[in-house]
């Protein structure tokens, strides 16, 4: 019986390694998975949020490649850092579409000047209406729209430089 | 022959007192763990009156009323599929607003309506991206700043 | 050229730690225990270097040195010079470089000064010390070089963050860090043991002076931890529960037990398998605790930067330490002789049990913190907060406390109950008297818990001082005064504790200014709001008149503070300390119609919470002295009676 109870630390370490080293490999567990990933985009038609950009409606996501749908608004901190990476991805080619969330067309533009435009759309939700449809529950988040119009992922936060190829790598397997 | 025997009423003591403890832990867990719900989840699975759990979603635009003491607020909390009325008593995190994320902590009353015992706002003020540390943000203007 | 000369000083004393580590290994495998001559120097060159290496981020810290990318991303040429200083630990790599100096240093120190241990043990000691700071040295150079130059220099630094701009914040961190590692000296001296098999009475005197300093240093850090919490987060409580928090408990828990358990080695040569187990216990919560801190595995109040490959690289080193000091273990341990045998009703037994309800907090307290990372692993998201934590450990700390009525009025070896029954007959009759007052006052008004608490806290109050009583109070060696303070301290503690959740009184009002608020006999007065601005924040700031009975009304300044860069709210609390509580008021929002959210809370003698963690400390510090001391003693006497001989 003493030589098993010897042995008893050692292995109940090795469990709490396991569960760590599970903990480790999951880093995103902290964002509440989306129960809408797999389903279609909510239907929605918002009004431009910049002078220079065409409006958003959901059935233009529906059509073409896979694409990047941005929620941001411009009195967003984290938005701000995001901006770069944002320009980065549409360097490679993707086409990224914005809502505005709760946000005022001058200052949407002043954003745009300052951090970069990368979006192809803008909507305006002034009243977090589609927000609150597609789950969302703070700014920034990014979806990942499939070839079908259907939500692939959902990034809560900030897109950092670090999570630039993940998200290559979801459009590309999101055709 | 004591010696052993009364090593073997430490070690009996000590193993009862190991499994009593698992026990206890086990029990505790069930009952205090918080769950995180959705208020879809709330509508479908339903959640007891009481049962302390982790209320997620979003503040309803124009649901935040103030009770006339001052400090008792009522809002309604979405995730766009349900909406669940929700109260809370006390000073609001600074980024508790309509329409934001919140988390909050509390038990459903008999009546349904959520009470808050604790508000976590979500994308809080200590959620701040490295590369920003040093910029001023213009609450005016809401424009960014370099520090330097 | 500074930064290069640290980086070089580390490498260099990377390569002494691992010639040391080469050096103990070939002395044991050879039986060669003379290496310790050649072990020795190493040892203290290694600590000698590392302590150079700090010294010399210390410098470029002081004189912000914009070239080094630490110094630019933590700090700033306008900071106060305190903490510009104490910015050199407040991040992730200065910390880490802390925590290798202080490794290296206190190998140093037991190179240096060790003298009890045989000399295959104590080679073997330092041997498992490099073996550790190698670990550390490799996640230092190869994942988080403190020294890094960035290429253009930057104008200037970027740290201003303000809410690192504490002198709490500043000396927290590295109280707690100094603990951890002075438990890494008990751990080289368990596998030192382990390895040679030498667990004895004289391993247990050499180790305890480090598990009583690491236990200090720990009861302070967690001590100060928790006022910072209690007045900056402006929540009245004094403690969370939070990952973070239990992460410094953990190891203080098993530092405690292995404290007494030490004593039992080296007064009574019992336990030593337990012993061993638990030095290796103690340290493992410590990197354990690093590690949940730094990888951020877990969601805290507190905001670390959350690096996943940095955890990796800290569990790995986990994994090969823990899991090869507990392999170690299981494959030497048979080889320990057994210990001397005692009775059942004896000191020791009573220690045994300390050590055992000790050791099943410290269970319970890592399955609920690590509960919602199994959970997660089966889909579900859960937190585990308070009411889990108070629901285990109250009670069981509660029994630990009778406990400490009970150990110290017991003999070592062997006992009567009747005995001990007659020597707790005041503590028990004073908690008797207790239970009865408190019961026909406010029995159904407070909880249980706080109920019990308070009697239990009387109850040792007097049992702790009870075994000095009928002694010779100037002979009554220090030590065992340093037992008694602690013990009480553990009182005094309990007692804050216990009134904090029984008596305080919360109120929760909106206030116009000019209005008056009553509540525990305080008699507010709400004169004004105004803004204020400070070096970098502004505020809006209350103006409270509070008074009692005949006192001279006293301000209280409440503030709601925002800070610029980065843009944050802050509640600053106000406190009024009296010497039977604490007025706690907390400035919210403006609710309505010029209507003011005020908090207030009367907390009766929960200052005792940490002037008991302080004098549990100070017990510690006069225990090692007392320890020490007589040690030295001891070696003088011998010495003069050598000389007279010659």
């Amino acid at each position: 019986m003493r030589s098993w109870l010897i042995w008893l630390p050692l292995a109940l370490f090795l469990a709490f390694f396991g569960l760590f080293a599970s903990g480790l490999l999951h880093p995103d567990d902290r964002i509440i998975p989306s129960k809408l990933v797999g389903k279609p985009l909510p239907a929605f038609a918002l009004p431009a949020a910049a002078s220079d950009r065409p409006p958003l409606a959901s059935t233009q996501l529906a059509t073409g490649g896979p694409r990047l749908l941005n929620i941001f608004a411009s009195w967003c901190v984290p938005c701000a850092a995001e901006a770069p990476q944002l320009m980065v991805l549409k360097q490679a080619g993707i086409e990224i579409d914005g809502i505005a969330i709760r946000d005022a067309r001058p200052d949407v533009d002043a954003f745009l000047k300052r951090y970069g435009n990368p979006y192809a759309r803008i909507g305006l939700d002034a009243r977090s209406e589609v927000q609150i449809a597609m789950g969302s529950s703070g700014v920034p988040e990014s979806f990942i729209i499939d070839s079908k119009g259907r939500i692939a992922y959902q990034h809560v936060g900030d897109i950092r430089v670090e999570d630039v190829p993940m998200i290559l790598d979801r459009l590309r397997n999101a055709q | 022959m004591k010696a052993k025997h009364q090593r073997l009423i430490l070690v009996i003591v000590a193993l009862a007192a190991l499994i009593g403890a698992g026990l206890l832990a086990a029990s505790a867990l069930k009952d205090e763990a918080a769950y995180f719900y959705a208020p879809n989840d709330v509508r479908t699975k339903g959640v007891e009156p009481g049962k302390a759990i982790r209320l997620g979603g979003m503040v309803v635009k124009g649901s935040i009323k103030r009770a006339s003491d001052g400090v008792t607020i009522h809002f309604d909390v979405t995730d766009g599929k349900a909406t669940v009325p929700a109260s809370f008593k006390g000073i609001t995190p600074d980024l508790f607003r309509e329409g934001s994320g919140v988390v909050a902590e509390g038990a459903f009353d008999k009546s349904g309506i959520f009470q808050a015992t604790n508000l976590l706002a979500k994308h809080d003020e200590r959620y701040m991206p490295r590369e920003l540390q040093g910029m001023k943000y213009d609450e005016k203007t809401h424009k960014m700043k370099a520090d330097r | 050229m500074i930064a290069e000369a640290g980086l070089a000083a580390l490498w260099l004393a990377a390569s002494l730690a691992l010639l040391q580590l080469a050096l103990a290994t070939l002395g044991l495998a050879g039986g060669k225990s003379d290496l310790l001559g050649a072990v020795r120097p190493v040892a203290v060159a290694q600590g000698v270097l590392t302590a150079v290496a700090f010294a010399l981020l210390i410098t470029l810290f002081m004189r912000s040195d914009m070239s080094v990318l630490l110094v630019v991303t933590n700090s700033h040429s306008l900071k106060p010079w305190l903490y510009k200083f104490a910015g050199t630990w407040g991040n992730h790599e200065g910390s880490m470089l802390l925590w290798v100096t202080v490794m290296g240093v206190a190998g140093a120190a037991v190179a240096l000064f060790e003298r009890a241990l045989s000399r295959a043990t104590h080679m073997a000691t330092l041997g498992g010390q490099a073996a550790i700071s190698l670990g550390f040295y490799a996640f230092l150079l190869f994942a988080s070089n403190p020294f890094a130059r960035l290429d253009p220099p930057a104008v200037d630094g970027q740290g201003l963050n303000p809410l690192l701009q504490d002198p709490g914040l500043a000396f927290h961190p590295p109280t707690l860090y100094l603990g951890y590692v002075g438990l890494s000296v008990a751990f080289s001296f368990a596998v030192g043991a382990l390895l040679t098999r030498q667990v004895d009475a004289a391993f247990a005197r050499a180790m305890r002076p480090w598990v009583l300093g690491a236990w200090i240093l720990l009861t302070l850090g967690i001590t100060a931890g928790s006022y910072w919490a209690y007045y900056e987060l402006g929540w009245g409580g004094w403690w969370f529960w939070d990952p973070v928090e239990n992460a410094s408990l953990m190891p203080w828990l098993a530092a405690t037990a292995l404290l007494h358990s030490v004593t039992v080695l080296a007064t009574r040569d019992s336990l030593r398998a337990w012993t061993v187990m638990l030095a290796v216990v103690a340290f493992s919560m410590s990197m354990v605790g690093t590690f949940l801190v730094r990888s951020g595995i877990l969601t805290s109040v507190h905001a670390f930067a959350v690096d996943p490959e940095r955890g990796t690289f800290i569990l790995a080193l986990l994994g090969i330490y823990i899991g090869g000091a507990l392999a170690l273990f299981g494959w030497r341990v048979g080889a320990v002789r057994e210990g001397a045998p005692f009775e059942l009703v004896s000191r020791e037994t009573m220690l045994v049990v300390n050590n055992l309800l000790l050791s099943v907090i410290l269970g319970l307290v890592l399955v609920g913190t690590l509960y919602p990372l199994l959970t997660e692993a089966f889909g579900h998201k859960v937190s585990v907060g308070a009411p889990y934590f108070d629901r285990i450990a109250g009670p069981i700390a509660l029994a630990l406390m009778i406990v400490m009525i009970i150990g110290p009025l017991t003999r070592w070896r062997r006992d009567r109950i009747r005995e001990i029954g007659r020597r707790m007959a005041i503590p028990l009759g004073v908690g008797g008297v207790i239970f009865i007052l408190l019961a026909a006052t406010a029995w159904g008004r407070i909880g249980i818990l706080p109920f019990l608490g308070l009697v239990i806290a009387l109850a040792v109050a007097v049992g702790s001082v009870a075994p000095l009583w009928k002694r010779n109070l100037r002979r009554t060696p220090l030590f065992t005064w340093g037992m008694v303070i602690a013990h009480l301290g553990c009182a005094v503690s309990l007692g804050g504790m216990a009134c904090d959740s029984a008596f305080t009184v919360e109120k929760l009002v909106a206030a116009r200014p000019g209005d008056r608020v009553e509540t525990a006999g305080w008699t507010l007065r709400f004169n004004r709001i105004m803004p204020i601005a400070g070096d970098n924040w502004t505020a809006l700031q209350a103006d409270i008149e509070a008074s009692r009975g005949a006192e001279e009304p006293a301000l209280l300044h409440p503030q709601s503070r925002f800070f610029a860069s980065p843009p944050t709210t802050t509640t600053e609390s106000a406190l009024l300390t009296r010497w039977n509580g604490q007025l706690y008021v907390v400035l919210g929002q403006e609710a309505d119609n010029g209507r003011w959210q005020l908090r207030i809370w009367w907390k009766p003698f929960v200052t005792l919470i940490w002037f008991g963690g302080f004098l549990i400390a100070l017990g510690g510090a006069m225990a090692l002295i007392g320890r020490e001391r007589r040690g030295w003693l001891l070696k003088w006497r011998a010495r003069n009676a050598m000389g007279a001989i010659a």
